[in-house]
């Protein structure tokens, strides 16, 4: 029977997400559960909500003309939702490697190779299922590739998956001779086009992963090996669990996850090519870290992630909106990086405690 | 938790993978059977003229950037389709790599073979204008495709589009269009290619100063990154951004499909579209009129067989035949061509896929 001896269940509860009152603790500021460690994810996720609300006001100052129109708000919540849909898809994968104290760089070449894999001329003849099909297992199978790099041939994740991404983005450009392959498929492609009772399809998907990804990291052992590994490797393999094979599962699932958003990205552009999906992982490990995941491991929650991923959607149609360029975009997207880290590094204590903490560390 | 046997559950999985990976590599292949796309002058068929009868025998060393879209591998196949047709030519590609250096890291390799001609599609021109200079003072003339070199002295022959006029042109068919339909304040968008390319530069300059001189503004400019993916999210963006809009242009066909996907998504379709490049598939759709694409302006691959063949005629001594000078003229800038629904089934046999 492989459970977890007692010493280190509390250490993970706490860091479940949204967690619910958990034991009496020291917090950083007080005591209480608001104050205490289990109250610090779900203090992080409202202060991400303030972000994004923050972000709508700034919005309906600068373009009231827009928002004052019939249904334009409802559609661009949708076509922000829908803007953001794959990176999030991709960005819940991410989380469990991160948790898990890993990093995939190669999610974006996974894309770029499972797209093209399922779009070659063979693939789209065995027409929806045989396209699914195909996307789904060579995501699957390279984030296998992957975890069994990292795991048994003991690479650092850095480098494995560094290695992935131009081997995955070469062999796609190979398999699709440079092309871009069109989608032939109308069922693939009706996925971006189509909306159930008003709620796009792609925005469905989205919800799907996000909320099995959740119940997965929060309510199965398999997530609570996932951030004991990532807390603490030693304790975790003392403790029974299977290190090596559990980090070579988070690597397929963040490989599945990319199997699914390859999916999503051809039919989001009819066609698949070798070029697409580029810097995603970037934009996922972005969204996964202002969500508030620990890139060291041991500490993240899903729906931090999410907004991450919503954030940043929200920024670009910002700027879309008010007509500004990609340029200055993207110096606002890094500064808004650097400043979620540095506010969890403060972790609302006061500015004298932060930096009386930072002259003790240093002498010692 | 139970214990399964596990010899049989690897078993099942062993077998599993074993099926999975032989279905895939049963989908990997993307033979439709539609092979012959490249441009050429199809010297072999069409009126011979006195150029190109076989003459003196010409190596011609290539070299352009390692395709990522459609245009560059066109650029590709075009050169080496138009040395084919030319029985004294002697072909010779060298792999590109990744960015300037690693191609400047392989044109050194070029010139010590000593070609006759060299054809180089520089990553960017002003980060190998040196290895022009070093190949003309080599005494191998060198002919310049695309991406210009500052110093004139890096080249024999320097042959490019017009970006320029690409913009120009579709500013005009814009402006034309909208006088035609009388709309009075016809709000335009466009959506760009890579902004940290001068080409895109060019072409968005070109198409202000072509609607500024009919009046016209830009009300809202998305720069995506040539690829369709890219291409589907800035025009779902600018869809926001313009509840409504009368004329769009996009530079890039190859990220066109993503611009016309995003448009079908959000089922708009009172603009008007105008593409650029002209890309096969872009022309197809202009015939078939069944979207919002009506137009689009060239700036063709095909130049890279004409640089192949001028390269012949330089490396041969020659000079062109409808010109009265004896020798290669030292720049030629192909001009950027509007296509229509009226015209389009002349310019289909030059699409690029």
């Amino acid at each position: 029977m492989t459970g977890l001896p007692a010493q280190t269940a509390p250490a993970v509860k706490e860091t479940l997400s949204g967690g619910g009152p958990g034991p009496e603790a020291q917090g950083p500021s007080g005591n209480g559960w608001w104050n205490s460690d289990a109250g610090e994810s779900t203090r992080r996720n409202l202060g991400l909500i303030g972000v994004l609300v923050g972000l709508i006001i700034i919005g309906i100052i600068t373009r009231p003309d827009l928002y004052g129109r019939d249904g334009w708000v409802i559609d661009n919540i949708w076509s922000i939702l829908k803007l953001g849909s794959t990176v999030g898809v991709v960005a819940v994968g991410m989380t469990f490697v991160i948790i898990g104290g890993g990093i995939d760089l190669s999610v974006g070449a996974i894309i770029a190779l499972a797209g093209v894999w399922c779009t070659t001329v063979a693939t789209q003849d065995f027409g929806t299922v045989g396209m699914i099909f195909t996307a789904l297992v060579v995501g699957l199978g390279v984030g296998l590739v992957n975890g069994f790099l990292i795991s048994y041939g003991r690479l650092v994740p850095f480098i494995a998956t560094l290695a992935m991404l131009v081997a995955a983005r070469g062999l796609a450009a190979q398999m699709s001779n440079k092309q871009t392959q069109q989608s032939r498929n109308t069922t693939i492609n009706a996925i971006a086009a189509d909306s159930f009772l008003g709620v796009p399809i792609l925005v469905y998907i989205l919800a799907a992963v996000v909320i099995i990804g959740w119940i997965l990291l929060n309510r199965t052992t398999f997530g609570r090996r996932t951030v004991a590994i990532g807390g603490n490797v030693e304790a975790a393999r003392l403790a029974g669990i299977n290190v090596r094979l559990h980090t070579m599962m988070l690597y397929a699932l963040a490989g599945l996850c990319c199997g699914i958003g390859a999916i999503m990205l051809t039919s989001i552009g009819t066609s698949a090519q070798a070029a697409m999906a580029t810097n995603y992982e970037l934009d996922a490990i972005a969204a996964v870290i202002i969500g508030g995941t620990l890139l060291s491991g041991g500490r993240g929650t899903i729906v931090g992630s999410l907004l991450g991923v919503i954030i940043f959607a929200t920024i670009t149609n910002l700027f879309a909106l008010n007509g500004l360029s990609t340029e200055a975009q993207n110096m606002v997207k890094g500064g808004i990086i650097v400043a979620a880290v540095l506010i969890q590094q403060f972790r609302f204590k006061s500015v004298t405690q932060f930096f009386k903490r930072n002259k003790v560390t240093v002498s010692s | 938790m139970t214990q399964h046997d596990p010899v049989r559950r690897r078993f099942l999985l062993g077998g599993a993978a074993l099926g999975a990976g032989a279905l895939l590599a049963a989908c990997t292949s993307n033979d439709s059977g539609d092979d012959n796309n490249a441009q050429t002058t199809g010297n072999n068929n069409a009126s011979p003229n006195a150029n190109t009868a076989p003459g003196k025998k010409v190596t011609i060393g290539f070299s352009a950037p390692a395709a990522d879209h459609g245009w560059i591998a066109a650029i590709t196949s075009n050169a080496k389709a138009q040395a084919a047709e030319y029985s004294d030519v002697t072909f010779n590609a060298v792999e590109a790599g990744a960015d300037a250096a690693a191609q400047r890291a392989a044109l050194s390799t070029l010139i010590s073979q000593k070609p006759d001609v060299i054809v180089l599609l520089p990553y960017d021109g002003k980060e190998l204008n040196a290895f022009g200079l070093e190949a003309m003072k080599a005494g191998i003339p060198v002919v310049n495709l695309d991406r210009a070199f500052p110093d004139a002295l890096a080249y024999r022959l320097q042959i490019k589009g017009d970006n320029y006029g690409m913009g120009v042109a579709a500013g005009n068919y814009i402006a034309a269009q909208m006088k035609a339909k009388g709309v009075s304040a016809p709000i335009i968008g466009e959506i760009a290619g890579i902004d940290n390319l001068e080409l895109t530069q060019e072409r968005s300059k070109g198409f202000k100063d072509a609607l500024t001189a009919a009046g016209l503004t830009i009300a809202n400019r998305r720069a995506a990154g040539f690829t369709v993916d890219t291409g589907q999210a800035e025009m779902s963006q600018l869809l926001q951004a313009l509840p409504k809009m009368d004329a769009l242009w996009n530079h890039d066909d190859d990220q066109g499909i993503g611009v016309l996907a995003a448009a079908t998504q959000a089922n708009r379709k009172e603009f008007l579209m105008v593409g650029g490049a002209g890309s096969k598939a872009a022309m197809e759709a202009i015939v078939a009129d069944n979207s919002v694409l009506k137009a689009t302006v060239t700036y063709s691959p095909s130049m890279a067989s004409s640089a192949i063949s001028l390269a012949r005629l330089i490396g041969q001594g020659k000079g062109m035949s409808d010109l009265v000078e004896l020798q290669v003229p030292k720049e030629i800038i192909l001009s950027s061509e509007t296509i229509t629904k009226e015209n389009a089934s002349t310019y289909l046999p030059l699409g690029f896929s």
